[in-house]
């Protein structure tokens, strides 16, 4: 190679070969050598080390290559270190993987090996986010502590934990069998909707309200996951539902800090990128003709949304025909409240809350309950109720400008009589059930 | 490897039972899982226990054995009995332990058995 490359050039070089490569290049670590943790290591130190080489002698022909001869060299590296220290370990340690590949009916690739060990069952749901985000995403622990604003200590436990528990219980790299890949794959579309969400309205007080760095990182991994399993309606779903509500994010959030509901949203400013991706994924799952699950299901109520060019002209028939239909495939609570919000633009707010109140004992806890409850009696001009309910929606509300739009709107409530004005809830149509 | 399936039972599965041992339909579906995990080679060892108050803690850690009667922590929820079986892993291990839980109708967990 000729002379070294220019600093940038390497530092471009890194950053695609770490977002197009650390994924594949941990997962068939893991398989060969049968370890999360040399894996991690393995990976991470063949990037450091590409970045001082690169820079001394330009970038690789073949960066993914040299990458991938690099973490074997520096896995080997670590095994040997490892039967050093104890002798016992070296058997355990050498389980390599040298089965050939057995096709189980779905793409057999390792990062969905990897996918799949990250986000098994049998690991608590935190260490099942940030060993997905670690493993598969890349993100340092020190990402991740600051994305889920959580100390970097506690990341790194629920990592080490999420290894050992996989290790110590035999927790298998592998991809379900046909049989089990629905529930598996629901539980992974679940973690990735999990880390979309903390990123969409993140909790914490003091908090911004979005975390882009989140919801771009789920979007991404969703991405993955669809190059994966692409006949996969619910990835797909899933896929569509984020990019549908990425696409609002920057008319979400007022100069003030204060939340900005759909209906009042400054619609020139949503991405008409991501809203058209979204909808033609909508569209292609409709073409599918098969019988839609949840996730298809919010992906078509948010297009529906998207597709209104003023929000007078939602039509809300149809989102409520969706929230009919998501209702019988998820009868749940939250389900409920959501589809209320509909009635109450179909069939008026009396209709609405008389749903709502039904779901008092379920949901009393949930702020978004007491925030529906509060908009339909707003509009049913009982003032008193209301503010009640603001408060205990304020009281509940995890996010600072969410509380900030409660607070505002408590206090119009209290001196503006009520108009025939669309109704606000906290999270319209946008959340499945937590 | 082996895991462990323990067997929880509560106080209230005692009272359903009368005496927490497994009915005659549970002693049935049992004894057909039992069957299966042989056939399926997936059998190690298992047995049902005896309740809480038949156990005796012993503690030989100090200078002379102390044996207490009953175990060192009373709670609700207790050991009523458990299979050891081979499985290649975790996946496995989880399928056996379901079909357990419906068989003697009480809720499992399943435990790795640490390889030296």
């Amino acid at each position: 190679m000729a002379g070294a490359a220019g600093v940038n050039d390497v530092e471009d070089a890194i950053v695609r070969a770490h977002r197009d490569e650390w994924a594949r290049l941990v997962a068939s670590t893991a398989r060969r050598f049968g370890s999360l943790d040399i894996a991690e290591e393995a990976s991470s130190e063949a990037f450091a080390t590409a970045v001082e080489r690169w820079r001394a002698e330009g970038i690789p022909p073949n960066p993914a290559g040299w990458l991938s001869t690099t973490a074997t060299r520096r896995a080997i590296d670590l095994i040997r270190r490892e039967n050093k220290r104890d002798s016992k370990h070296r058997e355990a340690m050498m389980i390599v993987d040298d089965e050939p590949h057995r096709s189980v009916g779905v793409i057999d690739d390792d990062r969905l090996r990897l996918i799949f060990i990250c986000c098994h069952p049998a690991l608590a749901m935190e260490s099942r986010v940030a060993l997905t985000l670690r493993m598969v995403g890349g993100l340092t622990v020190a990402e991740i502590a600051r994305a889920l604003l959580v100390q970097e200590s506690a990341v790194a436990r629920r990592i080490t934990r999420a290894k050992t528990k996989i290790r110590q219980a035999g927790i298998p790299f592998r991809v379900p069998t046909a049989k089990d890949l629905p529930e598996r794959l629901s539980g992974v579309l679940a973690v990735l909707f999990l880390i979309f969400n903390e990123g969409y309205l993140a909790t914490g007080a003091d908090t911004p309200a979005m975390r882009d760095d989140l919801t771009a990182e789920a979007i991404r991994l969703v991405r993955l996951v669809r190059t994966l399993l692409p006949a996969d309606g619910e990835v797909a779903g899933l896929l569509a539902m984020m990019l549908l509500i990425e696409a609002r994010r920057p008319a979400r959030v007022s100069s003030s800090g204060e939340l900005i509901t759909i209906d009042e949203q400054d619609r020139a400013a949503w991405s008409r990128t991501l809203i058209a991706e979204g909808h033609s994924l909508v569209r292609e799952r409709l073409a599918a003709g098969t019988a839609p699950g949840r996730y298809q299901i919010l992906a078509a109520i948010n297009a529906v949304h998207t597709s209104a060019r003023d929000a007078r002209d939602t039509d809300w028939r149809q989102v409520l025909a969706l929230y009919d239909q998501l209702a019988s495939l998820d009868p749940s609570p939250v389900v409920a409240l959501n589809r209320a919000i509909a009635v109450a633009e179909v069939d008026g707010p009396h209709a609405a809350l008389a749903i709502v109140d039904g779901l008092e004992g379920t949901l009393s806890e949930y702020h978004a309950f007491h925030a529906t409850r509060a908009d339909l009696l707003r509009r049913l001009g009982r003032a008193t109720d209301a503010r009640e309910s603001y408060d205990r929606a304020i009281r509940l509300c995890g996010n600072a400008a969410e509380t900030r739009y409660l607070l505002c709107r408590r206090d119009e409530s209290a001196v503006r009589p009520p108009a025939s004005e669309p109704i606000r809830s906290t999270r319209p149509h946008e959340e499945a059930s937590p | 490897m082996q895991y462990l399936i323990s067997v929880i039972d509560d106080e209230e599965s005692v009272a359903a039972d009368g005496d927490g041992s497994a009915s005659d339909v549970e002693a049935a579906a049992i004894d057909d899982f039992n069957e299966r995990l042989r056939n399926e080679g997936h059998w190690v060892f298992a047995g049902a226990l005896g309740g809480p108050a038949t156990a005796t803690a012993v503690d030989n850690r100090g200078d002379t054995p102390i044996v207490t009667d009953g175990p060192f922590l009373e709670s609700k929820e207790f050991l009523g009995g458990f299979w050891i079986i081979e499985a290649p892993e975790l996946d496995t291990a989880l399928r056996i332990a379901s079909d357990g839980s419906r068989a003697c109708n009480r809720k499992v967990e399943v435990w790795p058995v640490l390889q030296e």
